[in-house]
């Protein structure tokens, strides 16, 4: 029956692995969209009227004459808001990894994986505190943004 | 059919790329047209008016007629804009949409009667083993149309625009990748068809077994595609068009299609992710892989994504706009907590072996956790005095930084 298993695991893992276009695919997908993009735009700018004027090419504030330029300074909470981003989402990209091998730990069809890792000592609970000792960490920052009043806006 | 065409089919890379015309001109020719015509009745028949029906029989040609006028239209490039951000940010903003689309399992495998047996094709433009991850980061490319759009503009009611739109979109995608890790945990692969075959193998949805991580999935959905009641970028009372403010002719309409064609995009990975795909039950089943059961599939997928759209849709016209201190408190202090909880929980299951279980004892399991997690989640809010979105006067002012 095991021998069954992976008899069959090796034929669905072999059959994908010939067909697989992989990143030549990529090449082509990203040619596509840089194509598309590029025609869209150039068809609108040759194809409509080009009638300028200084009153036409100012810049929109309702109606009125603009008022200064709009590079001049910006609420804070904007750059604190991008910068506690940075901070979690690079530390949910690390949790993604894990996310993967993780559950393999205890799937039957890596059962030859999991008892590897086991043997180099890297069990579940090696995963497990792992992880808690990361989240912990990632807590506190949290934590002391809150108490920060990062999160307040009002 | 001649015999050419045969080998081609059969090869992944040809038949990618026919998978490529085919979303492509489904996604952006076809679905994102009739998505605006269908938000233009679906608003009006929701405001009781008519909506657009002059062009074609119920307006059907509206958005042909909409195409070819944004085509004819004068292409502004004010005076004061940074010309070359002003032209990349549409660009990026259709660019990522295209990639976007590449990734989704359409509808499984096809097995064509020409093709040695066993072998098959996969209906995917392109069949990544990190195809999860690439979606993710599409997605994520995204916020620099909006960015650069604003910035370039040099126009105040784009700059403000922009900036809030950057805020809520980077602060939406935190709850997303969290809600994203643990529908991941869930296979343990990164490979869209992989996800979708399994769910369809058990018979069991994602969204079963998770719905907490589905709702978060959900909420932040509707705010990275900047979608009503997260609509603050474009809100036209206080900031005319948002970040699209000076964007005009072709430019715009990119803009526009871009957001329906996310919309598609991001309806879609929900499905897939948490909707089984293209699996029904007492329809095909993934070692179905002939032509027919590939359409039905196919059209089951459409099905499901349809209905996610409509309802982005009937969200649209029921909820009024969120504040911005509300939207921002909602991400980080409801959303954000409730993604950690979601994956501590799936991660203290599948430490327990959740994956050696039984369909039965992990759909039980998993429920058990995500009620728990509701539980919790309503004993904090009934203890705080104000809910997440209301003002939050009652806050002592922020400690002051102790003088050294």
């Amino acid at each position: 029956m095991n021998q069954m298993h992976m008899i069959s695991l090796a034929q669905s893992t072999a059959a994908p692995a010939a067909q697989e276009p992989g990143y030549a695919m990529l090449v082509v997908l990203l040619a596509v969209a840089l194509g598309v993009t590029i025609a869209v735009q150039l068809l609108t700018h040759l194809i409509g009227p080009q009638r300028r004027g200084p009153v036409k090419d100012a810049t929109y504030e309702s109606g009125v004459d603009p008022i200064g330029d709009t590079r001049r300074r910006f609420n804070v909470r904007f750059y604190v808001v991008a910068m506690l981003f940075l901070l979690f989402d690079v530390e949910i990209v690390f949790f993604y990894p894990w996310g993967v091998l993780f559950p393999r730990m205890h799937m039957p069809e890596y059962h030859s994986w999991a008892s590897q890792m086991r043997d180099m000592g890297f069990g579940v609970s090696f995963f497990v505190i792992e992880m808690l000792i990361f989240m912990a960490i990632l807590t506190i920052g949290y934590v002391y943004a809150w108490r920060k009043g990062v999160f307040r806006w009002d | 059919m001649p015999e050419f065409l045969k080998t081609m089919l059969a090869d992944q890379f040809w038949f990618s790329i026919v998978m490529l015309a085919v979303s492509l001109g489904v996604v952006l020719g076809v679905l994102a047209p009739a998505c605006i015509l269908a938000e233009r009745k679906i608003s009006a028949w929701m405001q009781d008016r008519y909506g657009p029906n002059r062009v074609g029989p119920w307006g059907v040609l509206q958005p042909v007629a909409d195409g070819v006028k944004f085509i004819l239209k004068e292409d502004i490039i004010p005076a004061n804009v940074d010309k070359v951000l002003f032209v990349i940010a549409p660009s990026i903003a259709l660019f990522i949409c295209v990639l976007g689309v590449a990734v989704i399992p359409w509808a499984g495998e096809i097995h064509f009667p020409w093709m040695p047996a066993g072998q098959t094709v996969k209906t995917q433009v392109l069949p990544l083993d990190i195809g999860f991850l690439f979606m993710l980061a599409a997605a994520s490319v995204g916020v620099y149309a909006v960015v650069l759009a604003g910035y370039a503009s040099n126009n105040k009611y784009a700059f403000y625009g922009s900036m809030r739109a950057t805020a809520q979109m980077l602060s939406y995608e935190v709850p997303l990748g969290l809600g994203l890790l643990v529908a991941l945990m869930i296979h343990g692969s990164l490979r869209l068809e992989v996800m979708v075959d399994e769910q369809a193998a058990s018979g069991l949805w994602n969204v079963f077994l998770h719905p907490i991580a589905f709702l978060l999935v959900l909420i932040s959905g509707f705010a990275e595609t900047n979608r009503a009641p997260f609509d603050l970028a474009e809100a036209e009372q206080e900031l005319v068009g948002g970040f699209h403010t000076e964007y005009s002719a072709m430019k715009f309409a990119v803009f526009f299609l871009a957001e329906y064609a996310n919309m598609v995009t991001s309806s879609a990975l929900a499905v897939a992710l948490f909707f089984g795909g293209w699996h029904i039950w007492g329809g095909p089943g993934p070692e179905d892989t002939g032509l027919i059961a590939a359409l039905v599939k196919f059209a089951i997928f459409w099905g499901k994504v349809l209905g996610f759209i409509a309802f982005y849709m009937f969200i649209r016209w029921t909820l009024p706009r969120y504040r911005f201190d509300q939207l921002m408190r909602m991400a980080w202090k409801a959303m954000v907590p409730a993604g950690m909880a979601a994956v501590a929980m799936m991660g203290i299951l599948v430490a327990l072996g959740w994956h050696g279980w039984s369909p039965t004892m992990r759909l039980v399991t998993a429920f058990g956790g995500n009620a728990l997690l509701v539980g919790i989640g309503l004993l904090v809010a009934g203890r705080s005095k104000a809910p997440i979105t209301g003002r939050q006067d009652y806050l002592p002012p922020v400690r002051a930084q102790r003088a050294t």
